[in-house]
């Protein structure tokens, strides 16, 4: 019968001030030795100042066929983006 | 190279669904693992990948022979931090070929069992410690030929997987020129030893890029969907273009009584490999693969205790706590 440890999604705080950033998986039996195997893993060049593992099951992820109903309304709302405005240059910085 | 001969699988969806696929791929678009794919990409993937963590993780086996003998600590510290990025490259790789939907035990059974292969190269022996910088210097470079371009590979998973593994190779290959530097500057016997070790791997890395695939259907079919992105042919004449000049400065001889400059061509004619051998290998016959199927063996059935153990010890810590709360 397969005993196989559960998979881990890995994510690293690079340097201080930054987000954790997904940067792979593994296997471990529980989250104490998936932090101990990241780090073997995923640290070996000083790539990180503090490691995350959340079960993979655990992860929800929208589905690539709701990209569009998801992502699409976003793009005709140009004016969201401060470049939509012309403001004079005689006002100076804003 | 690590994934060597890689067939591509046949593939049976609508005629759209794939022209859309392929226009993605065209586009430079990268395919993620809950995307639609075709059957005959995601099989061949898995084969494709999961050969090559295979390499990564049965090439410690030869370098790993020599780290208890190393000459000295120092050299000794960067061999065992080598052999254990080989070890990372395998964990990347699996974890890629495992988002494609099969499992890390399913790609074990199949590596001992002998349903999925590694590359031939291991199936040769470090007899010497030039051995290993040898293998640091052809090996690695070999390899570094073939993952720079998969970097650019569409399956976004094992794209980030060669970025990884492309960023800690440049080590590998330098530890090793190191050592031959150091033997081939050294006394008359070192000089031997390292010219020897060139000899015995030469042919065998040129054997790494496989057979010409000039003509294969597998090749274009794998090209079309960016999972291979050279020739064999044009992978190997770089690696004997770069290759050549490291061993003229290193004062040693390739043992190729046929290499020499094209002027017309601006690369260097060379022989090719025995491809009978390089077939024996595969079937089973190298001078190793006995060895380092048993090692594999060994390690997965010697490792169960463990495996179970720590589940079991994972499990008793979860009833604890759900019994605390
Ligand atoms: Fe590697
Ligand atoms: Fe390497």
């Amino acid at each position: 019968m397969s005993n196989e440890w559960p998979l881990w999604e890995v994510f690293i705080r690079g340097q201080h001030g930054m987000s954790h950033r997904h940067v792979g998986s593994l296997h471990a039996p529980d989250a104490e030795m998936a932090i101990k195997n990241a780090r073997d893993v995923y640290t070996r060049r000083n790539e990180g100042v503090s490691i995350w593992v959340v079960p993979a099951a655990q992860i929800a992820a929208s589905s690539p066929s709701d990209k569009g109903p998801l992502f699409d309304p976003s793009r005709s709302k140009v004016y969201r983006h401060p470049t939509f405005f012309d403001i004079p240059d005689d006002v100076g910085a804003m | 190279m690590y994934a060597q001969m890689i067939q591509s699988e046949a593939t049976t969806e609508d005629a759209e669904q794939l022209a859309a696929f392929q226009a993605r791929i065209d586009a430079g678009e990268r395919i993620e693992p809950k995307d639609w794919m075709p059957e005959g990409y995601r099989k061949t993937l898995i084969r494709q990948i999961g050969q090559h963590a295979h390499s990564e993780i049965v090439g410690q086996l030869p370098e790993g022979n020599w780290i208890t003998r190393a000459p000295t600590l120092e050299r000794k510290a960067i061999l065992l931090a080598k052999v254990q990025d080989e070890a990372g490259h395998g964990l990347y790789l699996y974890c890629a070929a495992e988002t494609l939907g099969i499992s890390r035990d399913d790609l074990t059974e199949q590596l001992l069992s002998g349903r999925m292969k590694y590359s031939s190269i291991f199936n040769y022996p470090t007899l010497t410690w030039a051995d290993v910088g040898a293998v640091g210097w052809l090996v690695d470079g070999a390899a570094i030929m073939n993952q720079v371009p998969l970097q650019r590979t569409s399956y976004g998973p094992y794209s980030r997987a060669m970025i990884r593994i492309c960023k800690e190779e440049s080590f590998h290959q330098r530890q090793g020129f190191d050592i031959m530097m150091k033997m081939a500057q050294g006394t008359e016997a070192q000089k031997r030893m390292a010219q020897d070790a060139l000899n015995r791997f030469w042919y065998p890395s040129l054997m790494m890029f496989g057979p010409s695939d000039a003509e294969s259907i597998h090749s274009t079919q794998n090209m079309a969907w960016r999972i291979k992105i050279n020739s064999n042919d044009e992978l190997r004449q770089k690696f004997v273009d770069q290759t050549v000049p490291q061993a003229e400065f290193l004062g040693l001889t390739i043992p190729d009584p046929n290499l020499r400059l094209n002027p017309e061509t601006g690369h260097y004619d060379f022989s090719e490999p025995d491809w009978g051998e390089f077939f024996d290998v595969l079937r089973g016959n190298g001078p190793c693969n006995a060895d380092r199927m048993e090692a594999r063996q060994t390690a997965w059935s010697e490792g169960q205790w463990v495996r179970d153990g720590l589940m079991a010890h994972a499990a008793k810590k979860r009833a604890r706590r759900v019994a605390a709360e």
